[in-house]
Order: C-alpha cells, then sequence, then structure tokens
C-alpha cells in the first residue's frame, strides 16, 4: 500500500474556489442588466450580444488549438468578455461589428499576449476603443428607448454639446430606460450585480467604490456643487458598469493594496478630465485603458510593506 | 471584549466536528517502540544505552548532541532490542528500537521535583533541558533554548499558543479541557525561569469551552486568557503574538527582539507535569483523524509508537487512505509510510481518503491577487512564485521570499490553484543555498 500514498507540499487542501466559479460569477452578475438591455433595445441587442459572446468563444478555441494549448473556453473568461463587449455597444451597429470587436478583443489583446491573466487592458474595453476609433459613426449612433424620437444622442453627449434636448429624468436614468450602449443604463441592476460580485468576493468595493467616489467629488467641484449635473454624471456614461465590471478586471488591474486605490483614484481623476476638458463626451473607457496600461508600473512602486518591516 | 486578530489570513473548513468532544483515551501499548534520537530541531542524540539492556519509563536513552538538541527518553520499560538506523519522519535516523514489557516501571529518576518558587530560572530551565521537552505544537524547537534568550534581549512577555488554528486537529483543545491546571502551572513555571510577569494564553474563538475552562483556572493568577478570532494562521507565531500583544517581530527577527516567548499549550502542560511527576517528554495527546480513519480519537501516545500501531487502535482505515500526514492539512507533512514512529511533535495524523488525496491541476494565473490580501505576512506570493518558476531567485528576493512563514494561506486560496507556497519554498531554499555560499 506504501505506493499508493500520496507525497505532496503543503498545503493539503484547497478552498472550493475556482477560475471557473469566479467567471461564472461575473456572467451572472452581469446578466439582469444585458436582460434589461434586450428588453429596452429588442431583439437586435440580444442577436448582438450572442454574436459577440460566441465569437470570443470561437476565437479563444482557435487560438489555443493554433497555439497547441489546452482548450479552455470552458471557464467562462471568454464568455465574460464577450457579454461585457456586447453590452458596450449601441444595438444599432451592423451585425459584423460585435463580431470583429470580440476576435480582436479575445485573439488580440488577450491571446496574442499569452492568454488568460496575461492581457494587459481590459480586452472588451480595448475592443470598444478599436470600433469607436475605426467605425466612429456606427459606434455612437444611439436608438432611443422611448417611442417619441428614433434616435438621440446619449445624456453626456447632450450635456457636452450643449443641444437644446430635455435630459432624461432621475428615475429613467437610474431603472435605464433611456439611450446609449446594450448594457450600461441600468444603474439599478449594473449596481445589483456589482453587489452580488462582492458578496461573492469576487471584486471588493474598494477599486469601484474609490473610482466612483473620485469622479462623485471631483464632478461636484468643477461644476460648483451641482448636485444635479453630479448625479447625472454618476448615473450615465457607462460609469457603473466600467467601475464594477471593466476596472475590477483581475488580469489589468494591480494587485499591491495600496497600488489599486491610486489605481482606482486615477481612472476618476481621468473620466473627470475627458468628460470636462476633453473633446469626447464620455471618458470611462479610456480613462479604465490608460490605467491599465499604468497598473504594471503602479505595482512596482507600491509593494505592500513585509509584516514587521522597516516603514 | 472583542476577538484579537491579524491582517489577512483564510478560512478553511475546521473539520474539527468528529474529535472535539472526544475525551482524550491513552494507548499504552504496543509490544515494540521506535524512539528516534532526533525528534526535535538541532543536532541528534547520541544513544546511552545499547542492545540487550533494561530500560525503564522516563531513563535517558539518548543524551543531547549539543545545546541546540534535547534529550531522549524511554517512554516504556522493557529490553532494547536494537539501537539502529531507521526512517523517521524527519529522515534516516538512529532509533531505540524497545520491546515493551508493559510493566511500565518507573525510572529512579522520576521523582516529583521541588517547589519552582524555591528554584532559581536557571536551574528551572536545566531541568527542562534535562527532561527533552521541545515544543510540541509541531515544530519540535528544543524549549530550553528558548528559555535561555542572550543578556541583551529582555523578555517581559510569555504567550502560550491554545489557538489550534490548524482544522481537524483538536488535542490541544481537549488539553485545555482536561489539563488546564497543568497547562497555567506549566505557565507559571515557564514565568518564574525567565522572570516574567505577562503571561497570555491565547485560544480561538470556536473553542469557547476551552476559553471558559482556561479563564477559570486561570482565576487567581496574573495570567490573561484572551479569545482570538477564528482565522488560519491565527496560531503562526508571529500572528498570535501580534493578536495577543499588538506587537510586530521584526522582518527576519525572533520573538525574543520584542521580548516574547511563545511556547504550545502542550508544551507548558508537560512542563507542569514534569514538575509534579518528574516525568520528562514520554508522551503527549495526538488527534488521530480524517476521512481516511474509521474511529478518530485524541489519543495520549507514548513516544516511539509506530503510526500503523495508533491508526489500528482507531480501528484502521476507512478504505485506501490516499494521503497520511503528520500535523494538520495545511503545514503537516506528508509521509510515505505508516510504518513511522510518532514522536514528541506529532499533533495529528492525518489520513486522506484517496479522493481528497488527489492534487488538483494548476490553471492559469487570472491574478486575482487573493494570495496578496490573504497573506499574512503582507507578501506578493503571485510575484515569487512567478519569479521563482523561471528561477529568477535574485528577483524572487527581492520580493521578501525569506519571509515567508509558510501557512500555505496563499495556495490554500488561489482560485487557479496554482502551487504558490510549493514555488515559494524552492526559492527560499535556493536563496539560502546561495547566501551560505
Amino acid at each position: 500500500m506504501e505506493n499508493r500514498l500520496t507525497v505532496s507540499s503543503s498545503p493539503h487542501i484547497r478552498s472550493s474556489e475556482t477560475t471557473q466559479k469566479i467567471m461564472r460569477d461575473v456572467t451572472i452578475a452581469l446578466s439582469p442588466a444585458a436582460a434589461f438591455g434586450v428588453y429596452n433595445f429588442g431583439v437586435r441587442a440580444l442577436i448582438i450580444l450572442v454574436l459577440s459572446i460566441l465569437t470570443a468563444i470561437a476565437s479563444e478555441a482557435l487560438c489555443q488549438k493554433i497555439r497547441k494549448q489546452p482548450i479552455t473556453v470552458n471557464d467562462f473568461s471568454a464568455v465574460v468578455t464577450g457579454l461585457l463587449l456586447g453590452m458596450n455597444l449601441p444595438s444599432s451597429v451592423p451585425y459584423w461589428i460585435p463580431v470583429v470587436g470580440s476576435f480582436f478583443a479575445v485573439a488580440i489583446v488577450k491571446q496574442a499576449f499569452g492568454g488568460l491573466g496575461h492581457n494587459f487592458i481590459n480586452p472588451a474595453l480595448a475592443a470598444r476603443a478599436l470600433l469607436v476609433a475605426s467605425w466612429p459613426v456606427q459606434m455612437t449612433t444611439w436608438v432611443a428607448v422611448k417611442p417619441d424620437a428614433s434616435t438621440s444622442a446619449t445624456v453626456l453627449g447632450i450635456i457636452k454639446e450643449g443641444l437644446d434636448v430635455p435630459l432624461p429624468n432621475m428615475m429613467d436614468m437610474l431603472i435605464g430606460r433611456v439611450g446609449g450602449c446594450i448594457g450600461e443604463t441600468s444603474v439599478l441592476l449594473l449596481l445589483l450585480g456589482g453587489i452580488y460580485l462582492i458578496y461573492r468576493g469576487v471584486i471588493s468595493i474598494k477599486i469601484p467604490g474609490i473610482y466612483i467616489g473620485t469622479v462623485a467629488v471631483l464632478t461636484l467641484l468643477i461644476t460648483g456643487f451641482d448636485i444635479e449635473l453630479t448625479i447625472i454624471n454618476i448615473l450615465s456614461g457607462g460609469l457603473i458598469l466600467g467601475a464594477f465590471f471593466m476596472a475590477t478586471d483581475y488580469a489589468s488591474s494591480p494587485i499591491s493594496p495600496k497600488g489599486q486605490i491610486i489605481y482606482a483614484f486615477g481612472m476618476g481623476l481621468l473620466t473627470v478630465i475627458i468628460r470636462f476638458y476633453g473633446g469626447y463626451p464620455e471618458g470611462v473607457s479610456y480613462a479604465i485603458l490608460l490605467m491599465n496600461v499604468a497598473a504594471p508600473l503602479i505595482d512596482k512602486y507600491t509593494k505592500p510593506r513585509v509584516f514587521g518591516g522597516a516603514k | 471584549m472583542g476577538l484579537l486578530t491579524f491582517k489577512g489570513g483564510i478560512h478553511p473548513p475546521h473539520s474539527k466536528k468528529s474529535t472535539e468532544h472526544l475525551p482524550i483515551v491513552d494507548f499504552l501499548g504496543p509490544k515494540v517502540l521506535e524512539i528516534p534520537l532526533r525528534q526535535h530541531i538541532g543536532a541528534p542524540c547520541e544513544p546511552t544505552v545499547a542492545k540487550g539492556d533494561l530500560v525503564k519509563v522516563g531513563q535517558l536513552i539518548g543524551a543531547a548532541g549539543g545545546f541546540v538538541s534535547a534529550n531522549v527518553h524511554s517512554s516504556v520499560s522493557g529490553t532494547v532490542l536494537d539501537v539502529r538506523k531507521q526512517n523517521t519522519a524527519y529522515g534516516f535516523d538512529t532509533c531505540v528500537v524497545i520491546d515493551n514489557d508493559e510493566k511500565y516501571e518507573l525510572a529512579d529518576t522520576v521523582k516529583p521535583k521541588p517547589d519552582f518558587k524555591t528554584l532559581t530560572g536557571k536551574e528551572v530551565v536545566d531541568m527542562i533541558k534535562e527532561a527533552g521537552i521541545v515544543g510540541m505544537g509541531g515544530a519540535g524547537f528544543p524549549t530550553h533554548v528558548k528559555l535561555s534568550p542572550p543578556p541583551e534581549k529582555q523578555i517581559d512577555t510569555i504567550v502560550l499558543n491554545g489557538a489550534e488554528c490548524e482544522p481537524y486537529l483538536t488535542c490541544d483543545h481537549r488539553l485545555m479541557l482536561e489539563e488546564s491546571e497543568m497547562i497555567i502551572k506549566g505557565l507559571q513555571i515557564l514565568m518564574h525561569a525567565l522572570g516574567v510577569k505577562n503571561g497570555v494564553i491565547g485560544i480561538e474563538s470556536n473553542k469557547p469551552d476551552a476559553i471558559a475552562k482556561m479563564t477559570e483556572a486561570a482565576k487567581n493568577t496574573e495570567i490573561k486568557v484572551v479569545g482570538l478570532k477564528t482565522k488560519y494562521p491565527q496560531g503562526a507565531e508571529k500572528q498570535l503574538i501580534f493578536a495577543c500583544t499588538h506587537r510586530a517581530i521584526p522582518s527576519g527577527g525572533l520573538p525574543m527582539d520584542i521580548g516574547v516567548v511563545v511556547n504550545n499549550v502542550a508544551t507548558a502542560a508537560t512542563i507542569g507535569k514534569l514538575f509534579e511527576t518528574g516525568m520528562p517528554l514520554v508522551e503527549r495527546v495526538c488527534t488521530v483523524t480524517g476521512k481516511g480513519i474509521k474511529s478518530p480519537k485524541n489519543i495520549r501516545f507514548k513516544v516511539g509508537t509506530p503510526m500503523k500501531a495508533l491508526i489500528d487502535f482507531c480501528d484502521g482505515y476507512n478504505g485506501t487512505p490516499g494521503k497520511i500526514l503528520l500535523g494538520g492539512p495545511m503545514m503537516g507533512v506528508a509521509q510515505f509510510s505508516d510504518a513511522l514512529p510518532a514522536m514528541k511533535n506529532t499533533s495529528g495524523i492525518l489520513v486522506f481518503s484517496q479522493e481528497d488525496a488527489k492534487l488538483p491541476d494548476a490553471t492559469a494565473c487570472i491574478r486575482c491577487g487573493k494570495c496578496v490580501t490573504t497573506c499574512p505576512i503582507n507578501l506578493e506570493p503571485i510575484q515569487i512564485s512567478a519569479y521563482a518558476l523561471i528561477h529568477d531567485y535574485d528577483k524572487a528576493a527581492k520580493y521578501n521570499a525569506l519571509d515567508c512563514i509558510e501557512c500555505g494561506s496563499c495556495s490554500f486560496i488561489c482560485p487557479a490553484k496554482r502551487p504558490l507556497l510549493q514555488s515559494i519554498r524552492v526559492a527560499k531554499r535556493e536563496i539560502l543555498t546561495r547566501k551560505r555560499k
């Protein structure tokens, strides 16, 4: 019987947490907001989400096959990327847009840099940035939710351009009965998903809390304590989606506790700067991408002080 | 009072239910014992008996091979069958093989010590040294060494470790319930030995009965019993001291650098008993448990009893064992055989079923950072491990690999099942080897 005993280095027990469970939790957390997007924007939105997810899974499998690696599409990470990208697209985009975007996200941003855990920026956001830069017209044509208008600008667009269009009321913005990307509009459902992730221990409140808090405080200061405008700034422009689901992307955010504070604050600062002083109404995507790129540098300079180590 | 604790750590399943309510039972047997002459950290002992000699309980059979070493005594009376080299949990060591005559006759040297209050600190430490007492929490570090700090180190506090944060193990828990007086006495002796006024006993909150019992026993003494948050590794030296005294051991330092000496409750109980009866360290309590054991028990056994005899005492294996550990599941050491003798530091024999023994396949690191938030030493296991795996040990050293206490929290929590601690150990060994060159 001696030969049958396993001899290995401690520890001998492992938690039940797995990558698959984490990614599945993220998918679950995103679902209510995605489902609401379909309810809001109709069957087109559903087709875009499905195309985006399927392309992500297929691209992942294809890349791993080419690289002769074990195919790990069942870890749900490609599903998360596909779903996130789909939720970040307007429902009016042509059907090839999610396909191109999703392929870029997974094949180029994720797999070309080494696969899971090695993407230096958030794949879905990088793909969105590519799509906005390449096909700006399709990517910024919004479908209105209310029946009285066929297309409309986003809330931040209205404010930025000074358009003579009434702003949607606060309740509609909370529930998500406003124009925008498929999955970014329902603040309530996104928050629900975020709380679920915090409850499940997948993310901590730290990054989204500091990010949104920074945006809130800076917006208050810049607008001269205009509470309504500040609330609008928090509820729109994909801030909630970005803060809870993209800024918290494990691979592209710092791992040191202090680094995460700097990272989240940096995103808040950049978001506000882009929104108020940039040429572009919405700053969340670029703020997150820029801080993603800075993450390794932040990690390097914020190594935690070892227990009992010199101050 | 709020529970004391440290930053980081994990919450593994306690798995203590099957034995925490079972009183300690004595196991006198077996017929043949193999008593290793190295059951501690430090130099092995020199045998003082030869084949054919008659020995009695408590008789010296191995003399300490240096200052950092600990005497070994016979745990039974009988005849020495052989003095030979054989496999032990520490490697390949000289063992004294004794045929147990089952009379348990005491050696002449085993007689009650004088009241410790009439002795000097030095005399007390010498008696502890003589009795071969080592840290019984698992490490097996000779206790008299801890009690002999260099003169420039002022010790003001002794902390007793009753945390028992390792899952499955319940021997300290039972000891605190059943021998609380002995533990208090042992701590008083330790305090007297070092001329220390502060004595603290830290116990995890998942043992409320032990906290109550010890608090009761400590009444009318200057000893403080404190409740600690149930969290692994609450009983690790640095974490325990921090929780009990709010002092942090400097990186690379020892408890004595901040005026503290830590001992296990089982060690204290043994010291208490030494002064009461004169019996050196020849028996201890261990928890034999796990899915692979038919009737888990808390057993007081004679040092040198083969593990298999203890397992048989628990009605044997439940199915085919998959893994046998000495100690708990977080820091215990996997054994290749059940034919090895149980020793002074054997706090548990944990047997896994074949299903539980299966090793998980590591997948890609997703950089979730859970290893960083759980590390009780504030290391970044993800970084040390990554550098260790590409053999860049200088970088691993820069990430403070040597500060790792090997608690295993990082490997436990990792959702990708990466062998974090396992690779950090490689880095530590490599860094130390290079330092010595």
